[in-house]
């Protein structure tokens, strides 16, 4: 059971985007940080554990070559071995900092070339893979940054050439030391999927097709996919084969966010129809086949939900934002 | 974001404008042979609605709307409204065109909220289309000019995926970000909060494609069904009977995009209380867009261009009032929110229709090469311009 607790208040409201929210928890120093997208800018704050917030900073789209004030489409804490980025994504290209956003320290730009007129140009999808920060983008293409230790000297590495259609999420786990076990997956508006491994060249261990509905939100637990689909489905399929394994009619308009605790396997999913679900994740004893469990469900009044995330590693707490909603909504377990 | 929406927007945006226009000369009505020269009468609605629709489908326009572009700003977008609301012998003052776009853009705000799927936003187009058609009156050339539109969606609109709808569904919700104005048909039919939020009921067909939520179902290795469990959902959803049609003719299924209005149910609005999100509400168009001002000219100027015959010499005075009664209007006026302010300077149109045409002969010569004008406001120069004429 979970109960709620004290919202945070946002100066500006979220935009109706996926995968909408951005949290990263910071035990040692007491702190939760948060980041939603507004539009035009994003807003980070810091909390308390009470969700007293202690300090806000806004972030916005760098301008560069175009029309109208670029949107952004996305922000995200990565966490890398070494240091945590914030990582922007726009209309007009990718935007890293230091992980308060206090500086920025590298900006890639979009090459808007191969576009054609009715094509919307933007970066979207964000994660950390090792060192590497895999950002994808409007045309399928998944950009590949290599990130130093310290420092601004970031370099695109590779350019990975599968998905047709732009990319909605990307998911990582950390990797499991053999060669062949996936740690990366990318997800794409066709509901294409692709599993790969991360190194100084991916490579492409499966491809998950789609069925019609684009895959808003990905994620990746123990060699398990998890996707989350504009038709509401939940599926989860076996990251090494592709195979499908669960198939969950889990709500009733599209998913917008999956997010999971890796610490007990729970997965969470949030939908346009105002719900959140917490899932438990496992493998079956015997066959070792993949097996879920349903074991939350709230309901957030006439609120299009836009993002969710757990805040801590056990899955006992968790955040959700609401398209036109200018508070972050809070829920901990009793 | 998409660059196919303006289309969308701008032929929805203006259905709900024609019931509401519709609405309220049916209301303010006089039969024709009591009529004062100044009050309306059925052949004059009948007369507006015509020049109206005609100029919102006259084919150059459709055609320059149709062009992959950005959308407009929510000022820029008004422009054109005001002046397509002014392209007949109808004239508005500002505080009812202000209540006009507020219920337009709500109504619109809320169609695309509670649109099952991202691409019902198509239907819920369609519908307006097929109620305009029934607002024509005896003209074969304007219903020609409707269908041609028809056909223009659908062949740009039918093809695209899923994905590129989820795409112009989240443009449309950032276009509608942190409108909370609260109308009073909603109110009374409990579809909007007191608040201004709209209720997002979790209950109903679910839409077409979805399943009812609530089952998991697992699969071994070789894709044979192995188990079926139940989980319950919360909501109380039922399986989509079918799917809406997007033919020509057909039933579109969805009720969304259909005229809410009649006599008996009047229009009206609250202004919501002052936001407590000032400052979201001015982050939009925080640098000035030169060439969304050019779209600016291109879409209103072709609006302007288009001069509806009149009879030489000046009108009597054709005032359409969105209000109850002139006091009202006046009220309306002066008590109306800062932060919901349009910031359109009134197209202060004259019932002489010499000065009309030659305001928007003007207008259509203008080229923005004059910088040095006030440039503070974003995409209002040209209202400046014509200020100053």
């Amino acid at each position: 059971m979970f109960r709620r607790e004290r919202s945070i208040p946002l100066r500006g409201s979220a935009a109706a985007l996926c995968n909408n929210l951005s949290v990263l928890p910071l035990p040692t120093r007491s702190l939760t940080h948060f980041g939603v997208v507004h539009g035009p800018s994003a807003q980070l704050l810091s909390a308390a554990p009470e969700g007293a917030p202690l300090a806000q900073r806004q972030l916005h789209a760098k301008e560069g070559a175009g029309v109208s004030p670029p949107l952004i489409t996305q922000i995200h804490w990565c966490v890398l071995p070494f240091r945590v980025l914030l990582v922007l994504t726009s209309h007009r290209g990718i935007q890293m900092y230091e992980s308060d956003g206090s500086v920025m320290v590298y900006w890639h730009a979009l090459d808007a070339g191969d576009a054609s007129l009715v094509q919307a140009v933007f970066a979207r999808g964000i994660a950390a893979s090792g060192h590497y920060v895999c950002v994808g983008t409007w045309s399928g293409r998944v950009l590949v940054f290599d990130i130093p230790t310290k420092g601004p000297n970031i370099v695109l590495s590779e350019e990975l050439a599968r998905h047709q259609t732009p990319i909605t999420d990307i998911a990582t786990e950390p990797a499991q030391g053999q060669d062949c076990v996936a740690d990366t997956v990318t997800a794409d508006d066709s509901g294409l999927l692709c599993v790969w491994r991360s190194g100084p060249k991916f490579k492409l261990l499966t491809q998950i097709p789609g069925f019609g509905a684009p895959c808003s939100s990905v994620q990746l637990w123990q060699g398990i996919v998890a996707a989350g689909y504009g038709n509401g489905q939940v599926r989860l399929y076996e990251a090494s084969t592709g195979t499908l394994h669960v198939q969950i009619s889990a709500h009733a308009r599209a998913v917008c966010a999956l997010d999971l605790a890796p610490e007990v396997g729970k997965l969470l999913s949030a939908a346009e129809d105002t719900f959140i679900h917490i899932w438990k994740l496992s493998r079956n004893p015997e066959g070792g086949y993949i097996e879920v469990e349903h074991c939350h469900g709230e309901c957030v009044p006439d609120t299009q939900i836009c993002g969710a995330r757990f805040c801590d590693l056990s899955g006992s707490s968790f955040a959700v934002t609401g398209y036109d909603l200018a508070e972050i909504l809070r829920f901990s377990s009793m | 974001m998409s660059t196919r929406t303006l289309p969308l927007l701008f032929l929805n945006l203006g259905g709900e404008m024609l019931y509401i226009l519709d609405q309220r000369l049916r209301a303010q009505n006089i039969p024709g042979d009591k009529a004062r020269k100044d009050e309306w009468t059925e052949v004059d609605r009948k007369r507006v609605m015509n020049d109206i629709i005609s100029t919102m489908f006259n084919r150059k326009f459709m055609e320059e709307l149709f062009k992959p572009q950005e959308l407009y700003s929510k000022k820029a977008l008004r422009t054109v409204y005001d002046r397509l609301a002014h392209a007949s012998i109808m004239r508005l003052n500002q505080a009812s065109m202000d209540k006009l776009y507020d219920l337009m853009t709500m109504a619109f705000k809320y169609q695309v909220l509670l649109c099952p799927r991202p691409k019902d936003v198509l239907l819920v187009t369609f519908n307006h289309l097929d109620a305009i058609k029934g607002l024509i009156q005896d003209s074969p050339t304007i219903l020609h000019q409707v269908d041609e539109t028809f056909r223009q969606l659908t062949d740009i609109y039918g093809g695209l995926s899923a994905g590129e709808f989820q795409l112009i569904r989240q443009t449309l919700l950032i276009f509608f970000q942190d409108l909370h104005i609260r109308v009073s048909i909603f109110l009374k039919d409990k579809v909007q909060n007191s608040n201004g939020r709209f209720v997002l009921p979790a209950s109903g067909p679910v839409p077409w494609g979805t399943e009812v939520p609530g089952l998991i179902r697992t699969f071994n290795s070789k894709g044979e069904e192995v188990k079926k469990t139940e989980f319950k959902h919360g909501g109380n959803y039922v399986a989509a009977l079918k799917e809406g049609s997007l033919e020509l003719y057909g039933d579109r299924v969805l009720k969304l995009g259909t005229n809410m209005y009649s006599v008996n149910r009047p229009v009206e609005t609250h202004m919501s209380a002052a936001s407590k999100n000032l400052a979201s509400q001015t982050q939009e168009s925080i640098v000035p867009n030169p060439l969304a001002k050019e779209e600016l000219n291109l879409l209103a100027r072709l609006i302007g261009g288009m001069g509806i015959q009149k009879p030489s010499g000046p009108e009597p005075g054709f005032r359409l009032n969105l209000f109850t009664t002139d006091e009202e209007e006046e009220q309306a006026a002066l008590t109306r929110p800062e932060e919901l302010s349009y910031e359109v300077i009134n197209i202060q149109a004259t019932q002489d229709q010499q000065t009309n045409q030659e305001l928007a002969r003007i207008m259509g010569e203008f080229e923005i090469t004059d910088q040095s004008r006030r440039s503070a406001s974003k995409g209002d120069d040209l209202l400046a311009m014509m200020d100053e004429l």
